[in-house]
């Protein structure tokens, strides 16, 4: 085997009250791709961001080709072929892909851009990697996985020798997924070292050859990929056995509904972002939106809490018709949202976790009703407790936590208010996999209690495994209906979705 | 150590100590404060009676900038409330009414709220630019106060009035009991209740909390309204100090000694987490400035000059980037982590 392109040996990392790192090695050898695992809070995230410079390690070294470096910015590890990509896209939507790749960088000659040139060699990257789109076209255009592709394209101009993928695949379709890998695989022949972060097990198995497991800051070791079974796996990572994540699984008898639907939308629609449908949820009844990315899943959950004004239809909700024009009047009937977007739809990152908890519920109370400090207290404890936030300390910063936990805090901050109905776009996006199957099992305990739950999720799986009637959209209409009996399989859904119809 | 210097509060109360110093130096009586004719006398009296009205204009910005926005029209508004005041008490036959004085008062003020109330629904309902929507206000308040004056300096000669600038009440100015209750107040509305946090939750983010329920645009209105009584109170003092309502002049650039203030008091510009008591020590350092540049006889030609140059030093001294730039790379030292230094038992870089 030849030497290791990049080695970090003994990496500590700490920030006030937290150890974040302690102690890691990491090897990255030239044509692998490496995955980085662990749970939330791990250290993944900041040991990427060790890596690349943002953050200056308290202890240990990172070497490249055998030589210590001191990476001091994000700038000076991309000049030393090093590049990120990280979780949220950060490109500009209203440049055209070619500027994107190029922008910040651009080939000049005598202080002026040559923009003729920027078209050319961005066009030939994209095809080196069979990236499918025009360099000429606007990047807001582009779907969110060709986004993607053209921030790894940017990421590997630079005669990259290490690319680094930070949850690149949590908000992309199956088929994107594939696109994505097929890049990865490309760049892996042509002798780059890719280190990425997933919490899809399937997808680290399907792609990565070996791997790199952190537990609360340690390392628990690197493995062969094909070496360890994902039992093993879970196990490393978590520190438990997998026994309890697999046994859940629902079906359309379980809950058989009665009487009056909680919601009942009939003709809702908004145009340009979901056609007229109807939909009904009863107490007690989890509804899965499935559906390819693009296809009005989110357009369709948004307007059942009045984040978006619906321009047609009516809604009825526990009986009574209601207009649903504000977000407010959604939630003083008992529904709660979960934003797929958590950053900027979801998260105040300035408040702390606590405030963040209470803050729908405080909200609804006005400002001049504030909790009490013992009722705050009891709360945020309980519910930071019951979703197992950490670092359990209600006054950290919400910014300062891990992507899964700050998405734990925005699930807390909703199941406080006790709601009749629940909206969740894409809760477990980001979550590792413990933590995701402890929120489907909080999902079906809920729903036990009487919640009427609509879920949105990108992973059919997890939609199967959880709802007792699944609604399947395509092209922004709702195309189908089916109760999730024992004979619904994913391919089952992605047919329908393909056929338009049930087989 | 750490949690000392790492205090929010640190930094602005760290320059404001350093100003008072630097003034003992030069003027050693500085800090003595002495009892004349039943009133509290010296220059740090001074600069709580003349700081009064910044550091109630700040208060209210400080809420303004807190959900994301700014007040450029608070000097306008002290413009016009203390105009309203003296125009209403000369037309009395007895200026000195106390009756009188309270009406004049109580509508200077109530015209100060609708100015407030203006600026905050045209940031909330009409959706403009804050920076914009109170431009308006700050021009045209000018030409306001010039109409409600006619274009002249109106003197008044009114005891009661006098009081609100100029009085004391048991040895202390009026106006800095007046500053310290709406102070007290503000803290009191702010963090008993869940205003604060409300207010922190929308210039934190705006989207995030619409979709929470929070009723933004009433707590928008609610902190312009604010923000402009307490410019107009600022208003009523600085003309009831020199017996003058001056349209042209009175509160001139207020505005920006004001946003100074909240943010040498450690309020970002970009709304979210705020901090009053900051805001105060900020109005404090802006206030010891001036009066430094006065008692030290700074030439008056070189006194915006070095007023900017204090400034530009106290806010580099402010930014974190700034410090871990200067303080980082001393030859021979490891890069020190700007973020936290952990146990000395922790830092051992292998060779
Ligand atoms: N700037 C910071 N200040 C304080 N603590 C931080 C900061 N950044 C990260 N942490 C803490 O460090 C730990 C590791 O966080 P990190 O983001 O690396 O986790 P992760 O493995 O990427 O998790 P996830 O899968 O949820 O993204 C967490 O406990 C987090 O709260
Ligand atoms: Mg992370």
């Amino acid at each position: 085997m030849p030497g290791a392109v990049l080695e970090m040996a003994g990496v500590s990392k700490g920030f006030p009250g937290v150890r974040a790192l302690e102690g890691v090695d990491l090897r990255l050898y030239p044509g692998e791709i490496h995955a980085l695992m662990g749970e939330n809070g791990a250290g993944k995230s900041t040991l990427i961001k060790v890596l690349t410079g943002v953050h200056q390690p308290d202890a240990g070294e990172v070497r490249l080709g055998g030589t210590p470096v001191s990476v001091t910015g994000p700038q000076h590890a991309q000049a030393l072929g090093i590049s990120t990509v990280y979780q949220e896209v950060n490109l500009c939507p209203n440049l055209t892909v070619a500027e994107n790749v190029f922008i910040g960088r651009e080939p000049a000659r005598a202080g002026m851009i040559r923009w003729r040139e920027i078209r050319r060699r961005a066009g030939e990257l994209l095809t080196r990697l069979h990236v499918d789109v025009d360099p000429g076209a606007l990047l807001g255009s582009c779907s969110l996985a060709v986004q993607q592709l053209v921030a790894i394209v940017r990421a590997v101009d630079v005669s990259a020798k290490v690319l680094v993928l930070d949850e690149p695949t949590s908000s992309l379709d199956r088929d994107e997924v594939e696109q994505l890998f097929a890049v990865m695989r490309r760049l892996r022949d042509d002798g780059v070292a890719v280190l990425f972060v997933s919490h899809f097990l399937d997808q680290v198995y399907d792609v990565s050859d070996r791997m790199t497991v952190l537990r609360n800051g340690r390392l628990v070791g690197e493995f062969r990929t094909a070496e360890l079974s994902r039992a093993d796996l879970v196990g490393h990572m978590t520190g438990r056995a997998l026994s309890t994540l697999e046994q859940l699984h629902v079906t359309g008898e379980s809950a058989r509904v009665q009487a009056e639907p909680v919601l009942r939308a009939r003709g809702v629609g908004r145009k340009g972002a979901i056609e007229p449908f109807d939909l009904e949820i009863h107490p007690g009844e989890v509804v899965g939106l499935a559906g390819l990315l693009g296809s009005g899943r989110t357009e369709a959950a948004r307007l059942m809490f009045g984040a978006d004004a619906p321009d047609s239809g009516t809604v009825t909700l526990s009986g009574d018709p209601v207009a649903l024009r504000s977000p407010r009047a959604a939630i003083g009937r008992g529904v709660a949202f979960c934003p797929e977007n958590r950053k900027s739809e979801g998260l105040v990152e300035d408040l702390t976790v606590g405030e963040n908890i209470v803050l729908a519920l405080q909200a609804a109370a006005g400002w001049l009703r504030p909790l009490s400090q013992s009722r705050r207290q009891e709360l945020v404890g309980r519910y930071i407790e019951a979703l197992r936030i950490s670092p359990a300390d209600p006054d950290m910063p919400a910014r300062n936590l891990s992507g899964g936990n700050q998405q734990k805090v925005l699930l807390a901050r909703w199941l406080i208010t006790r709601p009749k109905l629940l909206i969740l776009d894409e809760p477990t996006r980001g979550i590792d996999v413990g933590a995701k199957a402890e929120i489907q099992k909080l999902v079906v305990s809920l729903a036990g209690d009487g919640v009427a739950v609509l879920f949105v999720s990108a992973e059919l799986e997890e939609v199967l495994r959880i709802s007792h009637k699944i609604e399947v959209l395509r092209d922004r209409r709702l195309i189908a209906e089916v109760a999730n009996t024992a004979e619904i399989t994913p391919e089952g859904v992605l047919e329908i979705i393909a056929n338009g119809t049930t087989s | 150590m750490k949690t000392v210097t790492g205090h929010r509060l640190f930094w602005p109360a760290a320059v404001l100590v350093v100003m008072l110093l630097a003034n003992v130096v030069v003027t050693p009586g500085f800090l003595s404060v002495q009892v004349r004719g039943g009133h509290l006398y010296g220059s740090l009296i001074d600069i709580l009676l003349f700081g009064a009205p910044l550091i109630l204009i700040s208060i209210g910005m400080t809420g303004v900038i807190a959900t994301g926005g700014i007040d450029l029209s608070v000097g306008a508004v002290v413009a016009i409330s203390g105009a309203l005041a003296c125009y209403m008490i000369s037309g009395q036959d007895d200026q000195g009414s106390v009756p009188g004085v309270l009406v004049a008062v109580g509508l200077a003020l109530g015209l100060s709220a609708v100015l407030g109330l203006w600026n905050g629904l045209l940031v909330a309902r009409a959706g403009i630019q804050p920076i914009i929507a109170t431009l308006i206000l700050m021009v045209a308040g000018r030409g306001v106060a010039q109409l409600i004056t006619s274009g002249k300096n109106i003197n008044v000669n009114s005891p009661p009035y006098k009081l609100i600038g100029g009085g004391y009440l048991l040895t202390v100015p009026f106006a800095v009991l007046v500053a310290a209750v709406v102070v007290a107040l503000a803290g009191l509305a702010v963090r008993r209740t869940a205003l604060g946090m409300l207010l922190e939750a929308i210039g934190g983010n705006a989207e995030a909390s619409r979709l929470v329920g929070i009723r933004s645009r009433r707590l928008i209105v609610l902190a312009y309204t604010f923000c402009a009584v307490c410019a107009g109170i600022a208003g009523l003092m600085i003309s009831s100090n020199i017996s003058t309502a001056d349209g042209n002049n009175a509160g001139l650039w207020m505005e920006l000694d004001a946003i100074l203030a909240v943010v040498i008091g450690g309020t970002a510009l970009t709304g979210g987490r705020f901090t009053l008591a900051g805001t105060v020590l900020g109005a404090l350092v802006i206030q010891t400035l001036s009066t430094t540049i006065y008692t030290t006889g700074v030439p008056p030609q070189t006194t915006l000059v070095f007023k900017a140059v204090v400034v530009t030093a106290v806010c580099l001294i402010q930014s974190p980037a700034f410090r871990a730039k200067v303080f980082r790379r001393r030859p021979g030292a490891p890069p020190p982590d700007p973020v936290a230094s952990p146990g000395p038992a922790d830092v051992e870089v292998r060779a």
